[in-house]
């Protein structure tokens, strides 16, 4: 665990709070990811070429400049302007060498695809390391944009040293997304989507001890499984303008499942029904087995917390839950959603129950 | 000073704050005004967004003004039906008898209950006043109907409406959350209507500023 963040989490109010800016990173090194690129395994050194960097996508009062949150809302709140660590569509100038990108969807609601633009309009190719703060087996390349929904946390490297200086490169999201139910997964043209970020490309004279992600470093492997003891199944879906997950709404006394400690379990994810929702599992993350009948992409193979279910998606995600007995929450992190009840209560003990095993999957 | 009041003087204290920020006009050391004018607060925001003060009538016939009179200053839950509706809206009235009970001699005094008709041709007094007998829903609760194309723009302030347009025109699909909140404080959340009414009423506690359920 490196690329964690913290927020507010007052129930019903949870996207009022977080839209007024109570959200903050929470990073953490170790003797491998060292914040030092001399070090363990060499990746960017902190601060100076580390940078978190938080998306959000808000809308302002004109009448006054201050941010205007849209009570009535209970779909999604999408935001006419983009932030990047509070600021609307900055700059950030960086030197010709690696850079390592915290990238955080701090939400609302919107799903991103993020491009690296070049002035002509091609695409920069980076790696992605980590996934919900969780290195990575091996760097992934993309060339084709990375989606991360909100909750999600993806660090890349991203090498600007082929670049000359005065060189300006956007990061882009070519993601339409028209409303809060979810993106409609149409990617727009390099150039016409959101530029979110300005990358400046300057002259300093700068060294890179950082690891070269091309020679394939390995980072960390995900641990062997475990004989799973349950599998729970959990259908998102919304009636009378109500969320339920497996027709049931919310109740933070009710405890709708009890998992035993150090027990392993899989649980199915079944989501859409022409609404998007990020998943978001409280306490333990999982590994994503399956996403729609295939094996998930190299960077969804990583260590996660949050499992985007685009429409009519499902996922297998296998548990392992250790350390701690307490009570604990699932929920969808479109905070919208999320503070219309669209959530259940799971307590860890040293007994567990089967409940939600009974999987009448319609798909 | 006692636990009580000390909470009321913190409660009042937290959003303190915010005043000097959206209140009046900010002037630069120089006397430039700033970029933006005089605003309203954001209670004034708040009430110009989502409550107009349309005149509605009461079950008892009485006329009301929707902000001066049932919001302004008050803890208040909301929610839409109409008196025909053979879908959510009884369960969701049985559900709200629970919680009227649970919350006792509050109901009236610092809590007050509104139920909005989606259907305000039909639903005339008489008829809002048959349903409460018929469900035999006790004082501080109120039911209210109004002119239709004031209860529609209504309803879409208040946020009980389906984005998807064929969905928002079926009544039998109808919003079955529940709004609450504290004017005064600029609380405002909603909840499912047929959510566990115990947990529907620790909702509305939470509007109380010196209620203490979670601690």
């Amino acid at each position: 665990m490196s690329t964690l963040w913290y927020h507010d989490h007052r129930v019903d109010f949870t996207s009022q709070n977080v839209y007024k800016g109570l959200a903050g990173f929470y990073l953490l090194f170790n003797q491998f990811d060292t914040g030092d690129e001399t070090t363990g395994f060499h990746l960017p050194s902190f601060p100076n070429f580390d940078i978190p960097m938080m998306f959000n996508d808000k809308n302002f009062d004109p009448n006054d400049g201050l941010v205007a949150f849209d009570l009535a809302n209970r779909d999604g709140i999408l935001g006419d302007k983009f932030l990047v660590n509070g600021k609307i569509q900055p700059f950030f100038e960086v030197k010709r060498r690696r850079y390592r990108f915290r990238w955080l969807n701090a939400g609302p609601s919107r799903f991103y695809r993020f491009y690296l633009t070049k002035s002509d309009l091609t695409n920069h190719p980076f790696w992605v390391i980590s996934n919900d703060g969780n290195l990575l087996k091996n760097p992934v390349q993309t060339t084709s944009g990375l989606m991360i929904a909100v909750a999600e946390r993806m660090d890349v490297i991203v090498d600007f040293s082929s670049f000359a200086a005065g060189s300006i490169i956007h990061l882009e999201n070519r993601l339409e997304q028209c409303d809060g139910a979810g993106p409609t997964n149409n990617i727009l043209a390099a150039g016409q989507g959101a530029k979110v970020l300005q990358f400046r490309v300057v002259s300093d004279p700068v060294t890179d001890n950082s690891v070269n992600p091309a020679t394939n470093p390995t980072f960390y492997q995900v641990p062997t499984r475990v004989t799973e003891q349950i599998t729970r199944c959990f259908k998102f879906d919304r009636n009378n303008g109500q969320w339920v997950i497996n027709d049931k709404l919310f109740d933070c006394n009710e405890v709708r499942f009890r998992v035993k400690r150090n027990n392993a379990e899989i649980w199915k994810l079944e989501g859409g029904f022409n609404w998007s929702h990020p998943i978001h599992v409280h306490f333990e993350e999982f590994q994503m087995l399956d996403r729609n009948r295939n094996t998930p992409t190299l960077i969804e193979r990583g260590r996660k917390d949050v499992a985007r279910l685009g429409e009519n998606d499902d996922v297998t995600l296998y548990f392992r839950f250790r350390d701690f007995v307490g009570r604990y929450p699932m929920h969808c992190h479109n905070v919208i959603h999320e503070d219309h009840a669209m959530m259940l209560r799971f307590d860890i003990d040293d007994v567990g129950n089967t409940n939600e095993s009974s999987c009448g999957f319609s798909r | 000073m006692s636990d009580i009041s000390r909470r009321k003087v913190l409660a009042g204290l937290a959003v303190a704050p915010l005043a000097p920020l959206v209140g009046g006009v900010i002037t630069r050391a120089g006397g430039q005004i700033d970029k933006f004018p005089k605003a309203m607060s954001p209670r004034e925001k708040l009430q110009a967004r989502y409550f107009p003060n349309f005149e509605l009538t009461t079950h008892e016939g009485k006329k009301v003004r929707f902000y001066d009179d049932l919001i302004k200053n008050k803890i208040v839950v909301i929610n839409f039906f109409y008196a025909q509706c053979e879908g959510i809206c009884v369960p969701i009235t049985q559900n709200l008898k629970r919680v009227q009970n649970l919350l006792g001699k509050r109901v009236g005094r610092e809590i007050f209950m509104y139920s909005i008709s989606l259907k305000p041709e039909q639903d005339n007094p008489q008829a809002l006043k048959h349903y409460v007998q018929m469900h035999k829903i006790k004082p501080g609760w109120t039911f209210l109907t109004g002119k239709p194309e004031e209860i529609a723009i209504l309803r879409r302030r208040l946020g009980f409406f389906d984005s998807k347009a064929g969905l928002d025109k079926d009544l039998t699909n109808h919003i079955g959350m529940i709004r609450y909140g504290n004017e005064p404080h600029q609380w405002w959340a909603m909840c499912p209507g047929q959510a566990n009414p115990p947990w529907i009423v620790e909702s509305i506690l939470w509007m109380e500023p010196k209620h203490d359920v979670h601690t």
